[in-house]
């Protein structure tokens, strides 16, 4: 890799269980700040359930993604933003979250893409 | 208009024949490569790892992507990585992989490798553009 | 400046509305697969407001493929697979909805 890094922004757009994406893009985070390459995540639309609190997958055999997401910040992945829209919408409470993020209006949301050159999309 | 050439990294996320995916991001490569780019590296992501299975039969009037990446890799010397961990799941395997799962056969195509996520952040580092292909 | 591309039709999934909110003023917006049906004038970005400054880009084969070429709204610009890689070397990174 180069010397100087190049920090990543991680768009989140998909919800935690019916489809793969939500964990191979949590891998795919994890992995970036294992190499110590600077991350940012945006959780958008149906992502944002990704973050619900009481998720319990023993029903569904899958391994719980809300029990590996609040690992984030220890990874050093501080810049953790969600489209604040995307939980009204939904009905969800920013402080009820299994992680704590930072909800962002539309503005900044608009800023966090024009300041990275980075973006992974999942 | 002629562009300074410059490197890209394509990432490929659905499964052939289940997504447009492979075959657009198949368009892209080559079209970048012909107008005189370098390719860095193109990584296979979640179910558009099965692009590596040696195993499949496509209908003769079907057309055989896997045989059209291959061929452009060959060509142009492509570094065309799929993800170890999304691979072995699917059943995409190496011989060094069967002989660890005690498996009784291993199928990866040729001109394809198996390697971890690392590549896929290392492409994000290393080349001036990265294009997703979602599914 | 970001290349967004949208590969769904904007009838049956929120790839489309989602790059409209993160769009900026001077980003493109290459419409790509199933994503071309939000070029059709009948639906799709015409009932949707695109921020000025915007220039929406259909990728022709997906055009062709799908009997689009003659419902196409005006403001759209069809593009071929050459220039899909000129935008991308135009614009500074891409993000990929789908």
């Amino acid at each position: 890799m180069t010397d100087k890094k190049q920090s990543i922004l991680a768009v989140l757009t998909k919800p935690p269980y019916g489809g793969t994406t939500a964990k191979e893009a949590l891998d795919a985070v994890l992995t970036a700040a294992a190499f110590e390459v600077p991350v940012s995540v945006l959780f958008m639309d149906d992502a944002v359930f990704q973050l619900l609190p009481e998720q319990k997958t023993e029903g569904i055999e899958v391994k719980c993604l809300a029990t590996t997401l609040p690992v984030l910040p220890m990874y050093d992945v501080e810049h953790i933003y969600v489209d604040r829209k995307a939980l009204v919408d939904r009905g969800i409470d920013a402080e009820q979250l299994i992680l704590s993020v930072q909800p962002v209006e539309t503005d900044t949301l608009r800023s966090l893409f024009q300041n990275h050159s980075r973006i992974l999309s999942f | 208009m002629s562009p300074t050439p410059i490197s890209f990294s394509i990432l490929v996320y659905g499964a052939p024949y289940s997504s447009q995916s492979v075959s657009t991001a198949y368009r892209f490569t080559k079209t970048a490569i012909e107008k005189g780019h370098r390719i860095h590296r193109v990584f296979f992501y979640g179910d558009a790892v099965q692009i590596g299975s040696r195993l499949v039969a496509v209908p003769q009037d079907e057309v055989d992507l896997q045989l059209k990446w291959q061929q452009l890799g060959e060509q142009y010397q492509l570094d065309m990585v799929i993800c170890i961990a999304a691979a072995l799941k699917r059943g995409i395997i190496n011989s060094d992989e069967a002989k660890r799962f005690e498996k009784d056969a291993s199928n990866l195509a040729e001109g394809f490798t198996l390697s971890g996520l690392g590549q896929m952040i290392d492409a994000t580092q290393s080349s001036d553009r990265i294009v997703t292909f979602g599914y | 400046m970001i290349l967004h591309t949208v590969n769904k039709s904007p009838l049956t999934s929120s790839c489309l509305n989602n790059c409209l909110r993160a769009i900026g003023d001077n980003d493109g917006l290459l419409l790509i697969e199933d994503g071309v049906y939000g070029a059709d004038k009948h639906q799709g970005l015409k009932l949707k407001p695109l921020p000025s400054g915007i220039t929406v880009y259909a990728l022709k084969a997906d055009v062709e493929a799908r009997g689009l070429m003659g419902r196409l709204s005006e403001d759209v610009r069809v593009i071929d697979d050459q220039e899909f890689v000129d935008l991308v070397v135009s614009h500074n990174a891409s993000q990929s909805w789908y």
